[in-house]
């Protein structure tokens, strides 16, 4: 075990496959029982970054350490993790207890037949699954072979567990559940879990900490009130959570903010992310406004305490239940997302109808491009 | 249409029924039908040179496809780790192997062996006097034989290995088994089907063989070739009840390759 509590640290770590840097040196270090995802669109370097640390891959430059150790050189079969394939990859010729009991098999010495019983009996207890032991592996349904694939890893006692689009293949609901249960499994447990997705809200909603990747490099790390309330830039402001954005000449900057002058001549002021580099005049910068953050009321009904205000058509209104979605278009700014909570009167704002939106500055954020 | 296909069917297969029919005849023609009899495969047993020729072709089926299933399972194996350039010829010599007719392979093999031995032999009296000289007959049957096979083997091998799901074996590693470890525990039983079918396909390949084994055999025997001489001689219904023994432990052993190849292709998409 590591002295600082770290399991997991990546020092400048690069990958090439042929002239493509899949993983492009990045550093890292993960908090011992943590929950960290890494999130980002295919092809930005977060499946390799997980292949890396299980040893499937090793580095073309840097350093992997798990639990203090470095690990550049050692094969999978060496290292103290245990991975959750994307579609499982149980082994399709052994039943379930088999398939759960596989890494304590490969041992040396070979545990004994009792214990080893025992210790699938508890694996298979802990994802509540006790009485398919003897099952075979297809005639489970989709949530069940994730969870025998959840206790063969687990069995092991890894330093870390790593998990890969694990319920991806799973549908809306189950995945709901299978989301929660893998948060109080990984309390339970106190291993240290990886998870690698592109699901944002999975992110968000398991994670003690995210990493947003991006062509094999990480943008921002952090929790996710840091990457939701302070994104470093625009690609991290886009990719968690929703948010409506101008990009435009910087037309004044100081401490607390900056001014943009946008394409079509209105200047909207914002403040900076708390996170985030302030931005040069005459650079391009970008307002991101949350839909959340935007009042919209009818004519004459806005509060005068606005910093900023326009006057827009409502195109469309969207009903979900606790909130309702409002597509508004605005002179200076276009068409942009409006998100009130049941809660806010919405008489009188209907499609077609003129209304007035708002927000206040310091809800405002004004990022750089990248 | 159906007549048609009625048509092709009963040209390919009536003279097969044909000939197992004759072998139950009682009489001694192989043309005319005189009362069921098992009498021929009880004088077929008892034939000495038809025993020794079975055994012959036996020992030959067994020993060629068990090195045909070795090496080609390794080859196939193997074929994902080299360079693509490398694998693109090799398995287009694979195929040339297959579609090959078997009397070029009959005729290629014994100008290569004949032209080995002439050069070894010469040597091999001048190194070690006394010592048999090399020549035709089980070695270089069994040598053709499992040259032949190695292909069909790493042809079906490859098949099953192109369609096993890569992330087992990494499953297999992650969970501490080491390469050895992996290939006994999750490869192996992964290819097991394909390897027994081309073990069988093999066996009965060689089984069956005559032209390949005209060539080579030597003074060797095989139950084909002694069938083939016998002919010369006249068709009696012993020629028929060996032809039936032979012609159904074929099929079975085919039938047994299709259902494991059919099983295994199955098998993935229920899981």
């Amino acid at each position: 075990m590591a002295e600082d509590g770290i399991d997991v640290r990546f020092d400048t770590v690069s990958k090439h496959f042929g002239d493509v840097a899949a993983v492009d040196g990045i550093s890292f270090a993960l908090r011992r029982g943590s929950f960290h995802s890494f999130l980002g669109p295919s092809g930005c370097g977060k499946t390799t970054s997980l292949r890396l640390i299980a040893g499937f891959e090793q580095p073309s430059a840097g350093t992997v350490e798990i639990a203090g150790a470095n690990m550049v050189g050692i094969p999978a079969y060496r290292r103290p993790v245990n991975m959750v394939f994307q579609h499982y990859a149980l082994f399709p010729h052994m039943d379930v207890a088999g398939n759960v009991g596989y890494g304590l098999r490969q041992r040396k010495p070979r545990p004994e037949k009792s214990a080893l019983d025992r210790r699938v009996a508890e694996a298979l207890e802990l994802v509540r699954l006790p009485h398919l032991a003897k099952r075979r592996i297809w005639e489970l349904s989709g949530g069940q072979q994730q969870r025998v694939a959840l206790a063969r890893a687990l069995i092991n006692r890894p330093t870390v567990l790593l998990l890969d689009e694990p319920l991806a293949a799973l549908d809306r609901k189950l995945r709901r559940e299978m989301q929660i249960e893998l948060q109080n499994l990984q309390r339970e447990v106190g291993i240290t879990f990886i998870l690698v997705t592109h699901d944002q809200e999975e992110a968000l909603s398991m994670s003690d900490t995210i990493g947003i990747m991006k062509d094999g490099k990480i943008v921002q790390m952090g929790t996710p009130e840091e990457l939701y309330d302070a994104p470093v830039n625009r690609y991290v402001a886009d990719f968690v959570g929703e948010s409506n954005f101008w990009s435009g000449e910087v037309a004044a900057s100081d401490a607390g903010g900056a001014a943009i002058r946008l394409g079509s001549g209105m200047t909207l002021r914002a403040a900076y992310s708390r996170l985030g580099a302030p931005l040069k005049v005459g650079e391009t910068g970008v307002i991101a406004v949350r839909p959340e953050v935007i009042g919209l009321y009818p004519p004459g009904a806005a509060p005068r305490d606005l910093d900023c205000q326009a006057n827009v058509q409502i195109l469309n209104r969207i009903y979900l239940g606790d909130h309702s979605e409002f597509s508004v278009r605005a002179e200076g700014l276009g068409d942009l997302l409006v998100r009130l909570p049941k809660a806010v009167e919405t008489a009188g704002l209907e499609p077609g109808a003129a209304a007035v939106i708002g927000w206040r500055g310091n809800q405002a954020l004004a990022l750089s491009e990248t | 249409m159906r007549i048609y296909a009625v048509f092709v069917y009963l040209f390919l297969y009536a003279p097969l029924a044909v000939i197992a029919l004759f072998s139950f005849s009682a009489g001694r023609s192989a043309s005319d039908f005189h009362g069921f009899s098992l009498q021929w495969y009880a004088t077929a047993a008892g034939n000495r040179l038809v025993i020794e020729a079975l055994l012959n072709s036996l020992l030959v089926a067994f020993v060629s496809s068990a090195i045909a299933t070795l090496f080609g399972t390794a080859a196939a194996l193997m074929l994902p780790r080299v360079k693509p350039a490398f694998r693109m010829v090799f398995d287009a010599l694979t195929y040339v192997a297959i579609m090959v007719p078997g009397i070029v392979i009959g005729i290629s093999t014994l100008i290569a062996l004949a032209t080995t031995f002439n050069f070894l032999n010469p040597l091999i009296a001048g190194d070690a006097p006394g010592a048999p000289p090399l020549g035709f007959g089980f070695g270089s049957l069994i040598c053709a034989h499992s040259l032949f096979a190695m292909a069909l083997v790493i042809v079906i091998v490859k098949a099953r290995l192109s369609g096993m799901d890569r992330s087992l074996v990494e499953a297999s590693m992650d969970l501490y088994a080491d390469p050895w470890g992996t290939f006994r525990q999750v490869t192996l039983p992964q290819l097991m089907p394909a390897v027994i079918a081309g073990f069988l396909l093999s066996f009965t390949f060689s089984l069956d063989d005559y032209v390949i084994a005209s060539f080579v055999a030597g003074s060797r025997v095989t139950l084909p070739i002694y069938v083939f001489a016998s002919i010369r001689r006249g068709v009696t219904p012993e020629i028929n009840a060996i032809g039936t023994t032979v012609m159904v432990f074929s099929l079975a052993m085919l039938v047994v390759a299709q259902v494991l190849l059919r099983r295994q292709a199955r098998k993935p998409a229920a899981a």
